[in-house]
């Protein structure tokens, strides 16, 4: 049956920002929905809260909302588009809940909006742990034993019947948030509690453990029809009891025969029939026993995954766009398949190649969070790596990470350590613990292990890693060995076998104690290359038209390099803090932008989230690790006439110098001039040339140096080591105590000198601002100001744009040192400027000449594709004004930054020059009040409309608070401090009631805000002994989720908010009608 | 030890011994490819592959070992096998021994480390060709000569060489309700399991069993099995069928069903280099549903030769090529492809009991 033709206008509902659990892979499956419904020719209407997705470009839809994605919101744009249905199922879990509220609610009914892909009972169904139990039995299958709970006398009870260790999950949370196992009654009774708290219907399922049983995943999709195909199996090296988001997987499984596949892949059939999902993806997962084979369901997704993501880059089926079609009424057999032409979707797809996706964490960013991973999800990113074998995929897959690590290699020791028998017992001792309670290092204490000797049943006992996966680690520990020798003892054979194992042309350097550049050489005079091979869904049955390629070492290539003026488009590799989707936008933007200009493009990358990575975003995909070795191997068989790395963040950067080296061409500002901004020394020169201010700075090259340094610049002091992504192991230190602190700390963690040391200009004000310019010409796409004051980093700064608070001239004089600036770097691109005012003067406080985090928020509140732009301008090498249209501008954006906080608990929820945020979030209004409010709802914290507000202000901030908070008694809140800020509030007539502080009595502000009892926190530490004093504050806010403001321009910002609230009706505009688009 | 395969073409592909060596050992057969990526198993051990030379297209084989439920006979049919890489370290808890040690002990040459993708393409352009393996050093010429020597597969009667000699049955899984008789043309296990799992008695018979001492066995029904080969070579079963249709319902798979066509009188070819994987889409066409099926053939019946009688039941949604037929006024029908599966989906299993379906109704 084809499309439907009663439906005209569709509502899809985005995923938001960027969480962990919930990343950048539904901008992939939006914009592909997006893109099949509006080629089908329906109005499409899109809400989402993240203005760094592609899927939030104005052409992707008819009515492009960046607006708060919540129920009430979403109802408003129900009532002004009036769509005819509703798609919920590409935007992860926030999409799926969203929908469910709006049916329940009868919103939906009254809009007359139909939902499609899925339906209530069938969510409820997937979602609902007891529905879902008692369907599996309805057709037979087995669920682990389990309990659901709603109190603690009931969880205690449920503990008692199932045993120990016992599987805590919360009800309807995020990538299993929450989520933990516990192996005794102490553990039980705090993780228990913890679960039921993140619930939001205070919900807990306990369950028996099925730890360290084989777990797969298989994909499915399902038409109208009930026709039902198996896109791809999963198979995860990480057995149960490590979340899937946080384990090893691979594709297609591994270690199952033909007949115990099937089994799965017949019990997947019955239960997507059973659940009922109409049309489009779901995903389940199984856990198998691997003395018995004995089959257990542990959960269905009745939408597009995380692993719908990945099993689409896995095997090239395009699971969402085929989703969305499928929604509207297609069935499989109708949709042709994009890659062979000749066959249809209606197949399941065979690989020939073995895929292995590799998460990666940020425990780094959060040193006080537990790294060892469980059933809760707490990796930021992933790569995938595609090989011929499994051990090719995997060094693929490791040096994809950009860790350090060139492939399989050691953690605590090195394989050429000699090492005596002494110490290998000590090792031995050492590794046992780390195999047994995964970190993220584990993969690599494997490969210590198998150095020092630890057989292959021990490492099994301990990781319960099945022996199939070991015994190929086995294989590459093995084989490293015959290449410790001298480059030039290699022939042929055992470099093309090194090299057909995944061996980096580094590890072969470190090996044969040679270097990188040598071995490239060596290899290349051997005429050892590496072959690119097709992604096709078919393994080579039918020809394919998509030019998807993997490297691998064969004896046959694939790529057809075209004649065409071409560009290669290095990618930002695994999403991690500091370093997420804004910069995926950018590379997606510019394959566009050179796509319409004529030019043939190249992408290359490793992170399976991105729409990057989708096979039609560019004219050729090479899904490739970012490394030097294999960028420049597709840059020699591609000849291009040059790369563009300034838009994929810190990871084309840090290849850009060797790649020039190496003759690659770099396509717009020089990495010489990337390298001159980044150099304090020159820098200084610079600013010095012009008269422009920047704090007092200087850099120490010894921890005494630090010392006297500060004392000369004078303190407080931003410190932080020279060579850092997203303000790593940054801090301010008001006195010299403080700085001794963060040395001891520095020297504990091997940070390495020199160390830069800032003067820190306390409340001040800071700035962003985005420029592009091909070195004469300047253009400035925004400039934004900053909520928080300096100091905190910007990334994790909420930002006005316009500027709500700095003059005109401020503003002009911004723009002007920018162009100077530009000039003088000889900018050909993107140039993105930080500044700090105070006191009217301008300093800079750094500049860096290529596409920044803020260019999507500065495009979505513009409406100017700058990133295209700036493309243009560096294959012409000029940037043309007359070109360019700029829309007037008459609302006020804000972004907002999203913190992971609520995953670490442990972690203080302060902000600080260190980077933590996953992701934004954008609210547009004509008042910035609102627009705040709309930031805050989007980040999903509720801006107050009555209630109490709590308030606890350190000295310097204490004459800024009165204004905003006679407001808040104006509209009616009520007051509670503690001492300290009571008195100041009282001296300004404010009514305000005493609060124990912590450890004062009770019942304390925790008490008050575990009973429901606090709206509003507002608490701002400054010196050492206050952060700790508050921390706890924080965490238990977070913990509540009660709106938490930790600066003072924040509580100006969160009450202007809730003034615009209380005054005015909620409005919501699409860009379209804001750009007159 | 070096391990080659060679093709009529003249190209070649090197690669390393895992399987039987013997004594410079080299077999003949034809290259085709099977895009399954599970079940090497159940491929190794299906007659259907006799005189054929077989290269995975998923590169890592022999990863869950070997065992002795999941055969599909008891021999080793193809003649030769080719990985891109073995798993020497196999694990599951079925296994009982590694596929080397299963291919030695049953003197099956094998090679791996080659590049299958490479050589898939070359079959997929160049059609499905004659081939060697060859475990050792060879004169290249030599081998050359041999390929060049080597029988065609059109026209080629392998049939002979795979049934059963003697007659035996098959006792139903419960209380024997039916009485079928089984044409072994080189019959799947998995076949005979799905009907004696309906309580199907059956005697398995050699294919060359005329029709008047099946029709003594007073079966309640005929099943053609799957088998090598040209089915045009099988004269004497396309004869023995044609004298059955109409008498008895008949049920035929892959070579069966070709040969049951032949016997209505349609005609069948040889497509370019066949069907063989888990994945194909097949659309029955009375429900318009979607299965996704288990193949391997390298011939099919010819649509257009079909007589009026006979409709088609199913057709492969790659290619548009026939993949079931139902005579239209008799209790006979026919598949191309492989209900039974082993390796593969298990969409198309209730042609099993469509089939005993209609055995009830002949019968009452």
């Amino acid at each position: 049956m084809p499309k439907r033709n009663d439906l005209k206008k569709i509502l899809i509902i985005g995923a938001g920002p960027i969480v962990i659990g919930q990343g950048c892979e539904f901008d992939y499956s939006g914009s592909q929905a997006c893109k099949s419904l509006k080629e089908e020719g329906y109005q499409v209407v899109l809400i989402n809260s993240n203005p760094a997705t592609i899927m939030t470009d104005p052409n992707m839809a008819d009515a492009t909302y960046i607006e708060p994605i919540t129920p009430e919101i979403i109802e408003l744009i129900i009532k002004k588009e009036r769509p005819d249905a509703i798609l919920p199922t590409l935007g992860g879990q926030t999409g799926l809940n969203n929908a469910v509220i709006l049916a329940k609610t009868g919103v939906l009914d009254r809009y007359n909006v139909e939902m499609i892909g899925v339906n209530l009972s069938s969510i409820e169904k997937a979602e609902d742990r007891y529905l879902f139990k008692e369907a599996m039995k309805s057709i037979g299958l087995s669920v682990p034993k389990s309990i659901i709970a709603t109190d603690m006398a009931q969880s205690m009870k449920a503990a008692s019947d199932i045993g120990y260790p016992i599987v805590i999950r919360p009800s309807f949370t995020l990538g299993g948030s929450g989520g933990s196992i516990a192996y005794n009654q102490e553990e039980f009774e705090k993780m228990a509690r913890n679960g039921l708290d993140q619930s939001p219907i205070s919900e807990i399922l306990l369950e028996e453990s099925v730890l360290g049983w084989k777990e797969y995943e298989l994909e499915l999709m399902r038409d109208h029809k009930d026709n039902v195909v198996i896109i791809c199996s999963i198979e995860n090296f990480d057995p149960m009891g490590i979340h899937t988001g946080d384990s090893i997987t691979v594709a297609p499984q591994q270690t199952l025969s033909d007949k115990e596949y099937q089994r799965l892949r017949d019990y997947s059939i019955r239960i997507i029939r059973e659940i009922g999902v109409d049309t489009g993806g779901s995903n389940i997962q199984f856990a198998v026993n691997p003395e018995d084979g004995r089959v257990i369901v542990i959960e269905m997704n009745p939408r597009v995954s995380r692993s719908s993501a990945l099993a689409s880059k896995a095997t090239g089926f395009p699971i969402a766009k085929i989703a969305a079609k499928l929604a509207v009424g297609y069935t499989l057999d109708e949709i042709p398949n994009d890659i062979t032409h000749k066959t249809k979707a209606s197949f399941e797809p065979t690989l020939d190649y073995c895929v292995i996706k590799i998460p990666r964490w940020a425990f780094e960013k959060f040193p006080k969070a537990d790294p060892t991973l469980s059933i809760q999800m707490k990796s930021v990113g992933e790569v995938m790596a595609i090989g011929r074998t499994f051990k090719e995929s995997l060094q693929k897959g490791l040096r994809s990470l950009e860790i350090g690590k060139p492939g399989f290699v050691n953690e605590l020791h090195s394989v050429m350590d000699e090492i005596d028998d002494s110490k290998r017992e000590r090792l031995k001792e050492e590794l046992i613990p780390k195999l047994r309670f995964a970190d993220p290092k584990r993969i690599f204490y494997i490969k210590d292990a198998l150095d020092v000797g630890l057989d292959i049943d021990s490492i099994h006992k301990y990781t319960q890693i099945d022996r199939w996966f070991l015994y190929q680690l086995k294989d590459l520990t093995d084989f490293e060995k015959e290449l410790l020798s001298p480059l030039s003892e290699m022939d042929y054979d055992l470099l093309f076998k090194a090299k057909r194992m995944g061996f980096s042309d580094q590890q072969i350097a470190i090996l044969s104690k040679s270097d990188e550049q040598t071995v490239r050489e060596y290899r290349k005079s051997l005429n050892i290359l590496p072959t690119y091979k097709l992604v096709d869904t078919c393994a080579a049955e039918f020809k394919s038209y998509t030019p998807y390629h993997y490297s691998t070492y064969e004896e046959e290539d694939e790529t057809f390099p075209s004649t065409k003026q071409k560009v290669m488009i290095i990618g930002s590799g695994p999403n991690r803090i500091g370093q997420g989707i804004e910069f995926d936008y950018l590379c997606v933007q510019a394959s566009y932008a050179l796509r319409e200009e004529g030019y043939e493009t190249i992408m290359v990358n490793s992170n399976p989230e991105t729409v990057s990575t989708d096979y039609d975003t560019s004219d050729k995909l090479y899904f490739e690790p970012l490394t030097v070795e294999d960028v420049l191997n597709i840059y020699e068989k591609e000849k291009p006439m040059g790369a563009i790395i300034q838009l994929g963040g810190q990871t084309p950067l840090k290849l850009a110098r060797q790649l020039e080296e190496c003759g690659v061409q770099i396509l717009g500002t020089s990495p010489h001039s990337i390298d001159l901004a980044e150099d304090r020394k020159n820098f200084k020169e610079l600013l010095n040339r012009f008269g422009f201010l920047q704090p007092k700075n200087d850099i120490a090259y010894n921890m005494d140096e630090v010392i006297e340094k500060a004392e000369m610049i004078g303190y407080p002091v931003v410190v932080r080591p020279s060579y850092v992504l997203g303000g790593r192991a940054m801090e301010i230190v008001y006195t010299p105590e403080q700085l001794s602190v963060y040395l001891e700390k520095a020297a504990k963690s091997q940070i390495d000198f020199p160390i830069l040391i800032d003067q820190f200009l306390q409340e001040a004000c800071e700035m962003d601002v985005d420029a592009v310019s091909d070195g004469k010409e300047t253009l400035i796409c925004g400039v934004m100001e900053h909520i928080e004051e300096a100091g905190i980093h910007s990334g994790d700064s909420a930002c006005v744009l316009p500027p709500i608070t700095i003059s005109p001239k401020v503003c002009k004089e911004l723009e002007c040192q920018t162009a100077r600036m530009a000039e003088a770097l000889k900018v050909q691109g993107l140039l993105n400027i930080q500044f700090a005012i105070k006191d009217d003067k301008i300093f800079f406080i750094e500049a860096n000449p290529r596409g920044s985090r803020t260019i999507p928020f500065v495009s979505k509140a513009t409406g100017v594709e700058w990133a295209k732009i700036a493309t243009k301008v560096m294959v012409t090498k000029r940037l043309d004004r007359s070109t360019i249209t700029i829309p007037v501008v008459n609302h006020v954006s804000v972004k907002e930054a999203v913190l992971p906080f609520g995953k670490f608990p442990q972690e203080d929820a302060l902000l600080g020059p260190e980077m933590k945020s996953t992701g934004e979030v954008m609210g547009v209004d004509s008042h910035f009040g609102t627009a705040f409010a709309k930031s805050q709802m989007a980040a999903n914290l509720i801006l107050p409309s009555h209630g109490t507000v709590f308030i606890s202000v350190n000295k310097n901030s204490k004459s800024k608070i009165i204004k905003p908070m006679k407001t808040l008694v104006q509209l009616g809140f009520k007051i509670l401090a503690t001492e300290g800020t009571r008195l100041t509030l009282l001296e300004h007539d404010i009514q305000t009631d005493f609060i124990h502080k912590l450890d004062e009595g009770r019942p304390n502000l925790v008490d008050y805000v575990i009973n429901g009892d606090i709206a509003l926190i507002i608490n701002t530490p400054s010196t050492q002994r206050s952060i700790d004093d508050g921390k706890y504050i924080r965490q238990t806010a977070i913990r509540h989720n009660v709106p938490l403001f930790t600066t003072v321009q924040g509580l100006i910002a969160a009450v202007s908010g809730i003034e615009s609230l209380a005054n005015n009706d909620l409005q919501v505009s699409s860009l379209q009608e804001l750009f007159n688009l | 030890m070096l391990g080659q395969i060679l093709l009529e073409d003249d190209s070649v592909f090197i690669g390393q011994s895992f399987g039987y060596e013997g004594d410079n050992l080299s077999r003949m057969g034809e290259i085709v490819f099977n895009t399954s990526m599970s079940g090497y198993q159940e491929i190794l051990t299906d007659p259907s592959y006799s005189h054929q030379i077989v290269a995975m297209t998923y590169p890592l084989i022999g990863n869950y070992g070997v065992n002795q439920e999941d055969l599909e006979s008891s021999k080793v049919h193809l003649a030769g096998f080719i990985v891109r890489e073995y798993q020497s370290n196999y694990s599951n808890f079925r296994s009982e021994q590694s596929l080397k040690d299963f291919l030695i002990e049953h003197k099956i040459p094998a090679v791996e480390g080659i590049d299958t993708r490479r050589l898939t393409r070359h079959i997929r352009e160049k059609g499905a060709l004659r081939g060697i393996i060859a475990i050792g050093n060879w004169d290249e010429e030599k081998l050359k000569d041999k390929v060049r020597k080597s029988p065609l597969m059109e026209g080629l009667n392998l049939v002979d060489s795979v049934t059963t000699q003697s007659q035996y049955d098959y006792p139903a899984n419960g209380r024997k309700q039916y009485h079928v008789v089984a044409m072994d043309f080189g019959v799947k296990t998995n076949i005979l399991r799905m009907l004696t799992e309906r309580n199907c008695h059956v005697t398995v018979v050699p294919a060359a069993l005329s029709s008047n001492r099946i029709m003594a066995l007073s079966p309640d029904a005929l099943f053609l099995s799957n088998g090598p080969g040209d089915p045009a070579a099988v004269d004497y079963a396309i004869q023995t069928i044609s004298e059955l249709i109409g008498k008895i319902p008949i049920f035929g798979i892959c070579l069966g069903h070709q040969i049951l066509a032949l016997a209505l009188g349609a005609k069948t070819y040889k497509l370019k280099f066949g069907h063989r994987g888990g994945n194909h889409p097949v659309q029955n066409l009375d429900t318009g549903k979607i299965e996704i099926t288990s193949q391997n053939h390298g011939f099919v019946v010819d649509q257009s030769s079909l007589p009026s009688d006979i409709g088609v039941s199913h057709i492969n949604l790659n290619d548009q090529t026939v993949e079931g037929i139902r005579h239209k006024n008799l209790p006979v029908f026919s598949v191309q492809y492989h209900p039974e599966s082993s390796p593969g989906p298990h969409d198309s299993s209730y042609l099993f009991d469509q089939f005993i379906e209609m055995v009830k109704k002949t019968k009452s």
